[in-house]
């Protein structure tokens, strides 16, 4: 029973990497005011990105991880591009960003499909980054197998809990990060560039949206295909909104979700017969149930969230 | 400011967004080395050249009124409906289960009850979100992208379960797909030797009682004055909520319709992928129609040519056809821009006054 739980949480921890850095970055956005509901297509590029370089380049080399890493960082690169495009529609052209984030979706995973088809073709599998266990700490019994044996990008992303947390309220670009999401006016009345602070704040969530997508095709998965995002994107912003927009209960939510995931393989491993498909649904009900939820929540969200910005016109 | 400047604004915005759009295609097509101008050739012509084309355009043309239609009653409400395609497979399962289980109504019984049925299921589906977002103030875009993936599941569930065609089982193939359906379920065919169905009318129907409701009955109208400004619409003493979840269903309802004439028309069984994109692509098309009846049947047809004619341009031209989907993307990013620079007054004045300046100049010029 108590390798059947070990195994479960240690399979549970890498599952939660991509939507965590997905959902980190669009803590961002959102705190800057820009709900960006295209994560979904910025993480398939990442995806592909991710993936294009260890499969072309990264081939027969005597140390393939290393493209790996350069795919998550050329992934990240791409994200922050398409999140200064996105910016352009929404900051610059101040159209409604609901129904922008399901162009910008579209047009990711569109795009991600297009060039996989035409410089892949068909299903490549490619090495992924091994796993990392960290000295000493990993040989703690139980506790060393579940936190200190993974690949060295889940402890990254951990890391990026609080440098998220310490960026957003200990320094003075995340104050005004915050500020243009709460009261652009103000903001803009003391002197702080807004639409300037919005761009920096998408090219941030994009590069770490890019970023998750890019580690689900080089540490999770070893391969790009169309289904490969499975909707996380649009999970992670629902992470956001149960997480109040606070880092560390945005890292909540995304182990949540992971365990249910990995619990959800177990119980399959174990031969229960169940149908598969209520299994495959339940991270998706969990996300509604979990939205039914939180709107009580005494934490308020950034007050001008979805709110385009127009200084010309008073409010 | 001088209409004559208004009416060449706005073609202007409308002719350099048709243009950004394409460019940004073209983008995507230069990276992987096709000839632009041959592929947007191909997808905008090739259909065309045969009747099978033409109908086969038609046939897309069905399911994409029906949602859209759908989507704009929702969006006028003041809801946004990315959902299409789940409460379009929950409308297909509905109708599959009234075909199995009563497979010898007469037609004149079975059709309209089989795609009521269809209407319930998406109804159902579209009411979820509806009720959500009225009662809890759960974000739609959320929920009904969630409900996508929940339906998806449960489709494959019952088309490898309890609908599964008992044929499969026998032959051991175990495609996931229910048996052929009743004959008195077939939409008759138009032409014969196409897939061209009576859906058609169908379709062109509802789209005449889509413009009644909106816009000619005091339903309608408390509808879209509940999207256009809900806190007015709330001091008229307007029920806003109670329109939300009316519209929603009536949105779910059109794209269950939508999959109940597609099983009925096309298909005349139950099978995997046959919502296929329609719900995101319905989204694009009611937008591009500019979410009126008479906008989104032109626009139907525009974009079942779009769809039909990107499968073409992976044997003519080597371009996958997922290019339709960075087409769209494109569409809706490029719409949604450009009706913010139609609608801001300050930037046209500006540029008006720009415009006078330089027109001004060379009159000057002239003279000098």
């Amino acid at each position: 029973m108590i390798t059947f739980i070990a195994n479960t949480l240690s399979l549970g921890i890498p599952f939660s990497v991509a939507l965590l850095i997905a959902s980190l970055g669009e803590t961002f956005n959102q705190r800057a005011g820009i709900f960006n509901l295209g994560c979904e297509g910025i993480m398939a590029m990442g995806a592909f990105i991710g993936m294009l370089i260890p499969y072309s380049v990264g081939q027969g080399s005597e140390v393939p991880e290393i493209y790996n890493y350069i795919g998550l960082v050329l992934a990240s690169g791409v994200g922050a591009l398409l999140g200064l495009f996105f910016g352009v529609v929404v900051v610059s052209f101040r159209a409604p960003q609901g129904i922008a984030g399901i162009g910008l979706q579209m047009f990711g995973v569109g795009t991600a499909g297009t060039l996989f088809r035409h410089f892949v073709g068909g299903t490549q599998s490619i090495p992924t980054i091994g796993v990392a266990p960290i000295p000493g700490l990993s040989r703690i019994p139980l506790i060393g197998q579940i936190l200190f044996n993974h690949n060295p990008m889940v402890y990254v992303a951990f890391l990026m809990v609080p440098i998220a947390w310490y960026v957003l309220f200990k320094t003075p670009w995340g104050l005004r990060v915050r500020a243009v999401g709460t009261h652009p006016r103000a903001a803009d009345s003391i002197g702080i560039q807004v639409n300037r602070v919005r761009f920096q704040a998408l090219a941030v969530g994009g590069g770490m949206a890019g970023l998750a997508g890019a580690y689900l095709a080089t540490c999770q998965v070893g391969m790009f295909s169309d289904e490969i995002i499975a909707g996380r994107g649009f999970i992670a912003v629902a992470l956001v909104y149960f997480g109040r927009w606070s880092p560390v209960r945005v890292m909540g939510g995304a182990l949540l979700f992971s365990l249910a995931q990995s619990l959800q393989l177990a119980i399959q491993g174990l031969g229960i017969d169940f149908p598969y498909e209520f299994l495959v649904m339940l991270p998706y009900v969990l996300v509604i149930l979990v939205l039914t939820v939180s709107h009580k929540s005494q934490h308020m969200g950034p007050t001008a969230l979805g709110k385009p910005f127009n200084r010309e016109i008073r409010t | 400011m001088t209409k004559r400047f208004k009416v060449g604004y706005m073609a202007a915005v409308v002719v350099l967004s048709i243009l950004a759009a394409m460019g940004i295609g073209a983008v995507i097509l230069l990276a992987i080395g096709a000839d632009v101008f041959k592929t947007y050739m191909v997808i905008l012509t090739e259909p065309l050249k045969n009747k099978i084309g033409i109908t086969e355009v038609l046939l897309r043309t069905i399911p994409l009124t029906i949602i859209a239609l759908g989507i704009t009653v929702a969006y006028r409400s003041g809801i946004i409906n990315i959902g299409a395609e789940g409460q379009m497979a929950m409308g297909i399962l509905s109708t599959t289960a009234i075909a199995l289980l009563f497979p010898d109504l007469p037609r004149g019984v079975l059709i309209p009850f089989a795609i009521l049925a269809g209407a319930v299921g998406g109804g159902i589906w579209g009411f979820i979100p509806g009720f959500l977002k009225a009662k809890l103030e759960v974000s739609e875009l959320l929920s009904t992208v969630m409900l996508n993936y929940i339906a998806a599941q449960l489709y494959t569930f019952f088309l490898r379960g309890p609908m599964l065609d008992p044929a499969e089982l026998t032959t051991g193939s175990g495609t996931p797909q229910s048996m052929r359906l009743t004959r008195n379920l077939d939409l008759t065919r138009l032409i014969p030797g196409t897939r061209i169905h009576t859906g058609i009318f169908i379709a062109l129907a509802l789209a005449v009682v889509i413009y009644l409701i909106l816009w000619k009955t005091s339903f309608g109208y408390k509808m879209r004055a509940a999207g256009a400004q809900e806190r007015a619409a709330r001091y008229g003493g307007i029920n806003v909520p109670r329109y939300l979840i009316i519209a929603m269903i009536i949105s779910g309802a059109f794209a269950g319709m939508a999959g109940a004439i597609e099983i009925a028309g096309v298909h005349r069984r139950a099978i995997e992928g046959v919502t296929s994109g329609y719900g995101f692509s319905g989204i694009v098309v009611a937008l591009f129609g500019g979410l009126h009846p008479a906008g989104i049947v032109p626009a139907a047809f525009f974009f079942g040519l779009l769809i039909y004619g990107a499968d073409m341009t992976q044997r003519l031209v080597g371009v996958p056809a997922n290019m339709v989907q960075v087409l769209q993307g494109i569409i809706i990013l490029v719409i949604v821009s450009s009706k913010m620079i139609i609608a801001n007054p300050y930037l046209m004045h500006r540029m008006e006054a720009k415009w006078q300046n330089l027109t001004g100049k060379l009159h000057k010029e002239v003279k000098a």
